[in-house]
C-alpha cells in the first residue's frame, strides 16, 4: 500500500482528512447556535448576521484568505493576540488551513442545519413545556433529536467542503509540505511540475473515493436516523 | 375555580376576554379568529399577555400588576392541541411517560390505550394519536386540562369514538377542564358552562343550558347551531317500535333508538330550527312529540328569522321560526301555546350522558 503513494502525497492526504475533520468538528457548534438563532429568533440585526455568515460562500476565495491573513496572522489583532496569550499560532501552520476551511465551509453547514431547525415543529417543543419539562430538557429530549438529521447533512457538507477547499488556504497558509499542503493544493503543485500526471491521478482518485465515502456514510446514517423517528 | 382575565393587542385584533370558569367542563365557543386558542395559550403560558391576570384556585398564574408570570412548565396545566403534537421520535409509552406516570394504569385503562404502547405515533389514527395526547396531558397530574379543538381534525366516527373517553374524564377525573369548539353539539354534550366569544370579547358566559336557551344567543351561535339542551331521565323504552320514552319537567318525549337503561341521565340538544309552533294543540300530525310551553321571549334578529324562548315546565326550549310566520300567528310573550318537535330532529350527535 505504501508503495501506492510516496510520502509526500501521503502526508497531503493525512493532512486533508486531519484539516478537514477539525475545521468541521470546531465549526459545528458555533453552526449550530447560529442556525438555531436565524432559525427561531427575530432581533435587530438578523438580516445584517445571516449576511455576514453567507460571506465567505459569495467573496472570492482568495479575499477570505487575504482577510484572514490581515486578522489571524502574527501581526493581525486576532492573530498576534492569540500569539502572545496563549502560544496559538495559525500562519502557515495545519491549525491555520483547518480555520480557512473552517470558515469556508461554515455557511454551508449553517444553511443545512437552519433547514433542520426550520423543520422542526415548534409546537412541539410547546407541547414539552407545558408537560413540565425544563427548557434544557425540551432541547436535548424534543429539539436536538428531531434537528439531528440537518446536523448530520451540515456536517457532511461541511467536510467535503474543507476536504476541497484551496483558494484561501493556499492564500492564508501557502502549501507547505507537510505542514500546509493539502490534496488540492498538492495536486495544483504537482500539475506545476513536468511529467507528474501519475502522481496527480492517485490524488484524484483519493478525492473522489473521500468524497464519495462521505456521502455513503451520511446517507447510511440518515437512514437508521429516519428509521428510529418513525418515518419510514 | 379558574379566573381569566386577558388583554393582548395582536395587530389588529385585540383580546379582551374576561370569565370565570366553574369545576366541570367549561367550552369557549367562537368562530375561529375570535381569539379562543389565544386564551388557551395565555393560560398555558405559551401566550404572554399585555395585561392581566389569571388564576387557578389559589394559584397565581398571571398578575401583570404584581409582575406574575409563571413559565409554561410551572403552570401544571395539561393541554390536549388540535394537532396532538405528539413527539414523532418516540413510542407512544414514552411519549405518555414524558411529562409523568400520575395513575398511569387507571389513564391507560380509560382511554384504551394497553394496545398503543409500543407504536410509533407515525402509525396512529387521529383518533388514537389525541387519545394518546390526552392521557399524555393527564399523567402530568395537571391541576387543569385544556382541549384545542381536540376533535376539529377528525371525521365522525373518530369523534363518535373520543366524545365517551372525554365523558368519562368529565364524570372521574374531577379536574376542571377548558374546553374550546365551535360545534354546537360538542358544547351540549360535554360542557356544563358555556362562554361565548366574538372578535375578542366573551358576548354571553354562564351555565351552558341557561345560555343555549336563550334567543340572544342565536345570532352569536349561527341559526343552524342554535338550540336549547335540557337534561332528562329515561322513563320507558317501547322496544316493538325502537323509540326510547324520556321524561323531563315539561313533559315526555319520545326519541327514536335505545338511549340507555331506565333512569339513566340523558342531555338532549333539540336544534331551534326542528321545533314547530302551533297554537291549536295539533290533531292528525305524524311528529310523535307535542309539548305545551309558554312563550318567555321573542327575540327579532337582523335576518327573516324569529328567535322564540319557550318555557316548558321548568326547562327552557328555543324555537326559530319565520317572522311571517310570527306576525300571522300573532305571538307573544306570556301566551300558551304548543311546541311539535320532530322525534328524528335530535340526532345521536346531539345526544350525551
Amino acid at each position: 500500500m505504501s508503495s501506492l503513494f510516496g510520502p509526500q502525497e501521503w502526508t497531503a492526504i493525512f493532512l486533508s482528512l486531519r484539516v478537514a475533520l477539525v475545521a468541521t468538528l470546531a465549526a459545528l457548534p458555533l453552526a449550530v447556535w447560529i442556525a438555531y438563532v436565524l432559525a427561531r429568533k427575530s432581533f435587530p440585526g438578523r438580516q445584517l448576521l445571516n449576511g455576514l455568515v453567507h460571506l465567505p460562500l459569495v467573496l472570492p476565495p482568495v479575499v477570505t484568505g487575504y482577510l484572514l491573513l490581515v486578522v489571524f496572522g502574527q501581526q493581525g489583532p486576532i492573530g498576534g493576540f492569540l500569539q502572545q496569550t496563549f502560544g496559538i499560532s495559525f500562519a502557515f501552520r495545519w491549525t491555520g488551513a483547518a480555520l480557512a476551511a473552517g470558515i469556508m465551509a461554515f455557511p454551508l453547514m449553517v444553511r443545512a442545519i437552519r433547514l433542520g431547525f426550520e423543520a422542526v415543529d415548534p409546537g412541539l417543543e410547546d407541547a414539552a413545556l407545558t408537560l413540565g419539562a425544563s427548557r434544557g430538557r425540551v432541547w436535548r429530549s424534543v429539539t436536538l433529536p428531531l434537528v439531528l438529521p440537518g446536523i448530520l447533512a451540515g456536517s457532511v457538507l461541511g467536510f467535503a467542503k474543507a476536504l476541497g477547499e484551496f483558494g484561501a488556504t493556499i492564500t492564508f497558509v501557502a502549501a507547505i509540505p507537510g505542514q500546509t499542503q493539502t490534496i488540492p493544493t498538492a495536486i495544483y503543485g504537482l500539475l506545476q511540475v513536468p511529467g507528474s500526471e501519475p502522481a496527480v491521478l492517485r490524488l484524484v482518485i483519493v478525492s473522489v473515493i473521500l468524497a464519495m465515502g462521505a456521502l455513503l456514510v451520511s446517507e447510511w446514517l440518515a437512514r437508521r436516523m429516519a428509521r428510529r423517528l418513525g418515518r419510514t | 375555580m379558574i379566573a381569566v382575565a386577558i388583554h393582548k393587542q395582536l395587530g389588529d385584533f385585540q383580546l379582551d376576554a374576561e370569565f370565570v370558569a366553574p369545576a366541570g367542563v367549561t367550552a369557549i365557543f367562537g368562530r375561529s379568529g375570535s381569539g379562543k386558542t389565544t386564551i388557551v395559550n395565555g393560560l398555558a403560558g405559551l401566550m404572554r399577555p399585555d395585561s392581566g391576570r389569571i388564576t387557578v384556585g389559589d394559584t397565581v398564574l398571571f398578575d401583570s400588576a404584581a409582575r406574575v408570570n409563571l413559565p409554561p412548565q410551572k403552570r401544571r396545566i395539561g393541554y390536549v392541541f388540535q394537532d396532538a403534537r405528539l413527539f414523532p421520535h418516540m413510542t407512544v409509552k414514552r411519549n405518555l411517560t414524558y411529562g409523568g406516570t400520575h395513575d398511569a394504569d387507571n389513564v391507560i385503562a380509560v382511554l384504551g390505550l394497553a394496545d398503543l404502547l409500543n407504536r410509533m405515533p407515525s402509525g396512529l389514527s387521529g383518533g388514537e394519536r389525541q387519545r394518546v395526547a390526552l392521557g399524555r396531558a393527564l399523567m402530568c397530574d395537571p391541576q387543569i386540562l385544556l382541549m384545542d379543538e381536540p376533535l376539529a381534525a377528525l371525521d365522525a366516527p373518530r369523534k363518535a369514538e373520543i366524545l365517551p373517553y372525554i365523558e368519562r374524564l368529565r364524570d372521574e377525573v374531577k379536574i376542571p377542564i377548558l374546553y374550546v369548539t365551535h360545534d354546537v353539539s360538542e358544547v351540549a354534550r360535554l360542557a356544563t358552562t358555556l362562554v361565548v366569544l366574538e372578535a375578542g370579547k366573551v358576548n354571553i358566559a354562564g351555565p351552558v343550558e341557561t345560555v343555549l336557551s336563550q334567543p340572544e344567543a342565536v345570532p352569536l351561535l349561527g341559526v343552524r347551531a342554535a338550540g336549547a339542551v335540557i337534561t332528562t331521565k329515561i322513563a320507558g323504552r317501547l322496544l316493538d317500535d325502537g323509540l326510547t320514552e324520556l321524561s323531563f319537567s315539561g313533559g315526555r318525549l319520545l326519541l327514536p333508538g335505545m338511549l340507555g337503561v331506565l333512569g339513566q341521565t340523558v342531555r338532549l340538544r333539540i336544534p331551534a330550527q326542528d321545533v314547530i309552533l302551533s297554537k291549536e294543540a295539533p290533531t292528525g300530525l305524524s311528529a310523535l312529540n307535542v309539548l305545551p310551553v309558554v312563550i318567555t321571549r321573542i327575540e327579532i334578529g337582523r335576518g327573516p328569522g324569529v328567535a322564540v324562548g319557550l318555557k316548558a315546565g321548568e326547562d327552557q326550549l328555543l324555537a326559530r321560526i319565520t317572522r311571517r310566520s310570527a306576525q300571522r300567528m300573532g305571538l307573544a310573550v306570556g301566551q300558551k301555546i304548543y311546541a311539535i318537535i320532530k322525534a328524528t330532529a335530535v340526532g345521536p350527535e346531539d345526544i350525551g350522558r
